[in-house]
């Protein structure tokens, strides 16, 4: 009954214009596997499954099932041949039921084409209760948790009677325990003869689940690899070089605290308190990372402290003023610079010039502007020291900085942020979406700007950054502070205040009332303090 | 945001980023807004002291029966000060439930501000009759004029529903409504045959809305340029067309055989509802028919399904093997030949003969009717019916004479339209979310 | 979609690629990465506004500038006027009836159909530029000339409005509403103009001050809005129009503003003190009016390239996430530029009522406001295109009566190919094909799939 399936890509070549995406890749699934294809950010990936679920067409090579050469037009045809997709941005119609989105594209009919959601529901309860699933087919898909989610998007593919389920960095969005689950469900399916083809960049996900690993670079398979080989090892095969894993910094000289938050609450439109009394503090010279699984109140609060939230309440405080109700413009000029989570979206005018990027938030400041009048020749003559200061690849300062690579993107931000005397820098996913290059020298330009004494507050969702760059840690869970341990903690107390348990160990500054305590700055950890309210209120949400 | 027609992008720029993972902290209902409830209780206030204390003190006349009906009802005598009255403390009433609900946190039931619209239309007629000089007019004349000039409307609104449930913006719905009245003209007066020249608009709105679809679907024109551009470019070509062809030979290529209103023996002759639904001509009836067959489409059959998936989230629907731009290309097409139908009302069934900007900027008031309607084909088709009735009773109170300007009567939809989108009327209502298309470039 | 096009995939993962090499690359990817810049954010639709014109013009970047007239838009935009002209032709030929008999035995002598074809064709628009730039039968230089001083002042309204649209447009609003900003600016202006009986100068000046306050208003109004409720300006401003519109009417119908003895809604004519002069004696019509329209042009021009608001309204139409992240105020960049293309939009009533109408009718407005949305598209919301389409519509516009009265070709048949050429320019792939200019065969179907998926995936 259960048909299983070999899948092999034979030098599958994919070029957007003069862009190599995949270079002459092959690789083979071999029936009831979990293959594991593991590459940085923008090695070409998810490329490659896109063009094995036909959403792209390859330009040169083959894909084979079961030995024999397939060709697809389009996802429907790859659905046909037995393979399904969950994509790392789910493709779920928020508006529609689960039942409505598994149906979707494989709809059950009555006569003259009119639905028939009784069947599908039965076939959802049937796979839910298989693989306890627990989801309900007439529940509005933008009102499920993402780990349920996603659980739909499994459920669609096997609704199809997937045979090669693909999931595209399926983690990222997983908070460890849900990561545990997830790995389980994968273990399942594959007992139950569905071969995985499981896309990732975290090497201890990758380790844990995989049969087979194939390790792809810059558009090309560099190797194949045994889940047994050490994690440095693989490491260095996906970025091709050896990799330090650590950052080489001074440990921090802590001055006075200049940046303290206290009881900040932030409301979403929807009633929600995404950011629920939070209070901490950074000290001049050193780097507090707010780590946590994304969605947590991360974005709300780098948004809080900028001014772009409505409903506030609370305190921040920057060298003495207050920041609540000001706005985003006074916030930048009391002397933070932010670099946003999402450059594209909030960091960037993609179709402005470089040069103009570089002055998006100094455009009305002296040298730039007198009065309204603007001088392009200064902001050229800004451009030009910038580029060079920060190493920003550009044909020219006046190349629209859409056109620039992830990389440098991030660079040009960062060099715009940097570019004035700051009280406090706040970035947020410094390195997302980054590769491993512009990783080291950001990460050192982070540091640079903490040794000159600024207050640095990094918020990072991927927990080796946070490690790397922390001098202190706070995890943020549901929008509460579980807690601030120092740099040094282990992963896996970490992962666990990630999933909203408060640490054994802590320092407990964080906890009093008025936000710190200034005798506690110790960096060693306390063993053995009670654990406070505030932190016994995450842990109900575990 | 969320009663607009641009906003609807819910998968676009962040498919996954902090879109997907903020339903995991946002699982709250919608928030309930203090717009409504205000808005009402000012409206409420409105109708209390200018229909209410300030109306005229004569009695207001309104005739329900016509000569031919089946049985003869008396015509309806109100006091125009005493009706005023009445309906605005109701208005007052409900104004003050939507407050009461707002403060335990629940949002107004739709029914609320629909009723309150109805009642509020009803205390201003009163008050426009009784304000006249001749304070009578036929209730069923009005609303049954008013059902026909909401035709073109209605189809117009449902070509925009078509479109836009699909994902893409219908600005050019006049200038379907013009090229499908100029077609029907035209065929219908050179083939002696209006029913062919019926056919002959559908395929003329059609391809105006193959246009719309080339550019903004194969080429990625902006899709509000095209949609302007191509009533500009339809209004130019039947002018051209009209001024050299149907003007030198009138009797060949304008004077259409009309269609005919159908009168349904027995059904027509009862009062009121006889002539809304029994006394069309056929294009009124495939009125009633269209808004059925759209709205059970969309909300029942597989066809539906994917139209609103594509709608919503385009991408998905491609990695679930629809084919998006296909889907989109034949849906804007039948929104198209939609549209064409209800431009040959112009000249089948309204004027037997086709002028120059002859649909007179009623395909705007469709895109409107769209919008208060809520992208919902029930929805345009009521609010198409209250644009209507402003129509006509701009018209009627130009006969009767009465102290409001026919300009403001006129103007009405407008408005309307303006705190619709500003979301001032009836945000509460529904999940708005449900009924916004997803728009790309 | 993460992985697929460009940006990210720029080699620099190397530990220190040679600089060549990465400008190479860039120079590569422009075109894929030419669409996604195009979209960026997905907040500014591709194709009313060039993605290489979005960014201010700094000095340094002129290199590309010649290269992009003959690859780029600038050939495309003339090889669109062409094509519209050949569209109109064909229509005009359509229904001469010199072409009807000769079609008659197309097939036994086609020659003599395509010279009607031509014929019919050529005499319409020799008539049109007779009619709109220079006519050798008139009487003197002066005569002859005469046409060229008629498109100008046409033109006036038209530029002055199309500016209002493209500064919208530049900051990503579909301002759709000249024609309402016309009318307000209209009805305010003129009745400064004959109601108040002021000195000369200060009743001109107070007349302009008028019809761009109130113009300023109007978009203003639209602006303020979408800024606070977040409606969309496009229902906004066309609902707007029609408001306008309306109003008009009715207070053309009051006393206040209908002319005393006149039972038509037409006001007073406007005192001498309060009409623009004509720059050029009175043989022409043409007023003040352009002379203001150059100096608009001058003015927008500066605000965009030079001025900080202009660098606002940029980068809120570019990417309003950014510009606000930035510290730019995203609601008031929007109602502020509402109200300066209302203002715009208002010179254009001021030269309908003080310029050339010297009353005011519920006509003031023409078809000026919508023309104006065709002139910024064609003008690609640059300000000095604007202008020039502002003069090849109004050369169209002034062309076309003469045209009509010498072949009986109907005016409408400018709005055939003003809309035409709008479509044609908005689309260069279509208009490369027609004219075989396309560089590589891409399959249709994937070009427009590469374009979605920048369009929707720019965040990735």
């Amino acid at each position: 009954m259960v048909r299983v399936l070999k899948l092999e890509l034979r030098g599958i070549t994919k070029r957007f214009g003069t862009l190599l995406a995949n270079d002459h890749i092959d690789v083979v699934v071999e029936p009831g596997q979990i293959h594991c294809l593991l590459g940085e950010n923008g090695a070409g990936k998810s490329t490659l499954m896109n063009v094995l679920y036909g959403l792209y067409e390859p330009t040169e090579g083959d894909i084979l099932i079961d030995d024999k050469p397939v060709a697809f037009r389009g996802p429907g045809d790859a659905m046909a041949a037995g393979i399904g997709m969950v994509h790392q941005h789910f493709m779920l119609v928020p508006v529609f039921t689960v039942a409505e989105n598994v149906a979707l594209g494989a709809e059950p009919t009555k006569a003259a084409g009119f639905l028939n959601l009784d069947q599908t529901r039965q076939r959802i309860k049937e796979i839910s209760d298989q693989y306890g699933f627990n989801v309900d087919p007439d529940a509005l898909v933008e009102d499920l948790p993402v780990g349920v989610q996603q659980r739909v998007e499994i459920i669609k593919a096997l609704v199809r009677d997937a045979r090669v389920l693909i999931l595209d960095e399926p983690t990222a969005v997983l908070t460890p325990q849900e990561t545990d689950e997830l790995l389980d469900i994968m273990r399942q399916l594959k007992s139950r003869g569905t071969s995985i083809v499981f896309i990732s960049h975290k090497l201890r996900e990758v380790k844990a689940v995989s049969d087979t690993i194939t390790v792809i670079r810059r558009g090309k398979v560099v190797g194949t690899a045994d889940p047994a080989a050490s994690t440095t090892e693989l490491a260095s095969m996906m970025v091709g070089r050896a990799v330090s894993l650590t950052l080489d910094k001074a440990p921090a000289q802590p001055k006075e605290t200049t940046f303290e938050v206290r009881d900040l609450t932030v409301v979403a439109p929807n009633g929600q308190h995404v950011v629920d009394h939070l209070s901490f503090h950074i000290r001049r010279g050193e780097i507090l990372a707010i780590a946590g699984v994304q969605g947590n109140g991360q974005t709300e609060l780098t948004e809080a402290i900028l001014g772009l939230q409505e409903r506030v309440t609370g305190s921040i405080v920057l060298d003495g003023k207050e920041l609540v109700g000001r706005s985003v413009k006074e916030v930048l000029e009391a002397g933070v610079g932010f670099v946003p989570e999402d450059r594209k979206v909030d960091g960037l005018v993609g179709t402005f010039s470089v040069a103009e990027n570089l002055v998006l938030d100094l455009y009305d400041k002296p040298p730039f502007a007198k009065g309204i009048s603007m001088s392009p020749a200064k902001v050229m003559e800004n451009a030009k020291q910038r580029i060079g200061e920060f190493d920003v690849r550009t044909p020219s300062a006046a190349a629209a900085a859409g056109t620039l690579s992830g990389g440098n993107q991030q660079k040009l931000v960062m060099a715009r942020e940097l570019s004035r005397p700051l009280r406090l820098f706040i970035a947020s996913q410094p390195t997302r979406g980054v590769d491993v290059g512009s990783i080291e020298f950001l990460h050192r330009r982070i540091v640079a700007e903490r040794d000159q004494g600024t207050p640095v507050m990094i918020i990072s969702t991927e927990l080796d950054e946070v490690m790397e760059l922390a001098d202190r840690i706070a995890v943020l869970y549901k929008g509460k502070l579980v807690g601030t341990v120092p740099a040094g903690t282990s992963r896996d107390v970490l992962g666990l205040m990630m999933a909203g348990i408060p640490p054994e160990e802590h320092t407990p500054e964080e906890q009093t009332p008025d936000g710190h305590s200034p005798v506690h700055h110790a960096q060693t950890p306390q063993a053995g303090t009670p654990a406070p309210a505030s932190n016994a209120e995450g842990a109900d949400h575990a | 945001m969320s009663t607009t027609v641009s906003s609807p992008r819910p998968g676009s720029p962040k498919p996954g980023g902090a879109g997907a993972a903020a339903p995991a902290t946002v699982l709250a209902a919608k928030p309930v807004s203090w717009k409504t409830p205000v808005l009402l209780a000012v409206f409420a206030l409105v109708s209390l002291v200018f229909f209410g204390f300030l109306a005229p003190r004569q009695t207001a006349s309104f005739g329900i029966s016509t000569g031919g009906d089946f049985f003869q009802l008396p015509a309806l005598e109100i006091n125009a000060f005493a009706g005023g009255i009445v309906l605005s403390v109701l208005l007052v009433a409900l104004a003050g439930y939507a407050v009461f609900l707002k403060t335990k946190g629940q949002p107004a039931p739709g029914w609320l501000p629909v009723t309150f619209i109805v009642i509020f239309v009803a205390a201003f007629l009163i008050w426009v009759v009784g304000g006249a000089r001749t304070p009578a007019i036929s209730l069923a004349g009005l609303i049954a004029g008013s059902v026909t000039l909401a035709v073109p409307l209605v189809f117009g609104s449902l070509s925009g529903v078509l479109c836009e449930r699909v994902g893409v913006v219908n600005i050019a719905i006049e200038g379907q409504l013009l090229g499908g009245a100029f077609t029907a003209a035209i065929v219908a007066s050179m083939t002696k045959n209006a029913f062919i020249g019926l056919l002959a608009a559908a395929i003329a709105g059609a391809v105006v809305s193959m246009v719309l679809a080339l550019f903004s679907i194969k080429y990625l024109v902006n899709q509000i340029i095209v949609g302007v551009v191509l009533n500009v470019l339809v209004s130019g070509v039947t002018g051209f067309l009209f001024s050299t062809v149907m003007q030198a030979n009138k009797a060949q290529f304008n004077s259409p055989p009309g269609l005919d209103v159908i009168d349904i023996p027995v059904l027509s002759s009862i009062p009121i509802i006889g002539p809304i639904l029994f006394r069309q001509s056929l294009v009124g009836y495939l009125m009633y028919v269209a808004v059925a067959v759209v709205w059970v489409g969309l909300f029942k059959t597989r066809w539906g399904l994917r139209v609103r998936a594509v709608g919503e989230h385009p991408q998905a629907a491609d990695t679930l093997g629809i084919n998006v731009n296909a889907t989109r290309f034949w849906n804007v097409t039948l929104g198209g030949a939609v549209a064409g139908i209800g431009g040959s009302f112009f000249t089948l069934v309204a004027i037997d003969s086709f002028t120059k900007e002859i649909s007179g900027g009623r395909g705007f008031i469709a895109l409107a009717a769209l919008i208060f309607g809520r992208w919902n084909p029930v929805g345009a088709f009521f609010a198409a019916l209250l644009f209507g009735f402003a129509d006509n009773l701009q018209s009627i109170v130009t006969i009767i004479g009465t102290p409001v300007p026919s300009q403001f009567m006129a103007m009405l939809p407008y408005l309307v339209t303006v705190l619709a989108v500003a979301g001032l009327v009836g945000k509460s209502r529904g999940p708005a979310a449900s009924g916004i298309p997803y728009v790309k470039g | 979609m993460p992985d697929q096009q460009s940006p990210e995939h720029t080699p620099d993962a190397q530990p220190a690629p040679p600089p060549h090499d990465s400008q190479e690359t860039a120079a590569g990817e422009q075109t894929a990465a030419a669409v996604a810049v195009d979209t960026a954010g997905g907040a500014m639709q591709p194709s009313a506004v060039p993605g290489t014109a979005q960014s201010g013009q700094l000095p340094g970047d002129s290199g590309t500038v010649l290269r992009r007239i003959f690859t780029g838009s600038g050939m495309v935009s003339v090889l669109a006027v062409l094509l519209a002209l050949i569209l109109g032709g064909l229509l005009i030929a359509s229904t001469d009836k010199q072409v009807a008999s000769t079609a008659g035995y197309f097939f036994a002598r086609p020659t003599d159909m395509l010279a009607a074809v031509w014929n019919a064709a050529t005499r319409s628009y020799i008539a049109l530029f007779q009619g709109s730039v220079f006519n050798p039968r008139g009487n003197g230089l002066a005569a002859q000339f005469a046409p060229l001083m008629e498109t100008l002042t046409i033109a006036t309204p038209l530029i002055t409005a199309g500016l209002g649209v493209a500064l919208a447009f530049r900051a990503g609003l579909f301002n759709i509403g000249a024609q309402g900003q016309i009318i307000v600016a209209g009805i305010l202006a003129a009745w400064v103009g004959f109601a108040l009986h002021l000195p000369v100068g200060l009743h001109l000046l107070l007349v302009l001050v008028a019809g761009i306050v109130g113009g300023a208003l109007w978009g203003g109004l639209a602006g303020l809005l979408k800024a606070r409720t977040g409606a969309h300006e496009v229902i906004l401003t066309i609902m707007f129009n029609y408001i306008a519109l309306y109003f008009l009417r009715y207070l053309l119908n009051t006393p206040a503003f209908q002319r005393p003895g006149e039972s038509n809604p037409i006001s007073p004519i406007l005192d001498p003190s309060a009409v623009y002069p004509q720059i050029l004696g009175s043989q022409y019509r043409l007023h003040l009016g352009f002379i203001l329209a150059i100096g608009a042009t001058v003015l927008v021009w500066w605000l965009l390239n030079r001025s900080t608001v202009g660098f606002e309204f940029r980068a809120v139409g570019a990417n309003p996430k950014a510009a606000q992240t930035a510290g730019i105020n995203v609601s008031r960049s929007t109602i502020l530029v509402m109200a300066i293309a209302g203002g715009l939009a208002g010179m254009s009533g001021v030269a309908q009522v003080a310029g050339t109408e010297k009353v005011l009718t519920d006509g003031v407005a023409a078809t000026y406001g919508f023309d104006a949305i065709t002139v910024a598209l064609l003008g690609r919301s640059t300000p000095w295109g604007t202008f020039a389409a502002g003069l090849l519509f109004g050369a169209f516009r002034a062309g076309a009566v003469q045209m009509q009265i010498q072949t009986g070709t109907p005016i409408d048949i400018v709005l055939v190919v003003q809309s035409l050429i709008v479509l044609f320019i908005a689309a260069p792939p279509l208009v490369r094909a027609v004219f075989g200019l396309n560089p590589r065969r891409r399959k249709p179907a994937r070009a427009a799939k590469s374009g979605q998926a920048a369009t929707t995936g720019g965040a990735a």
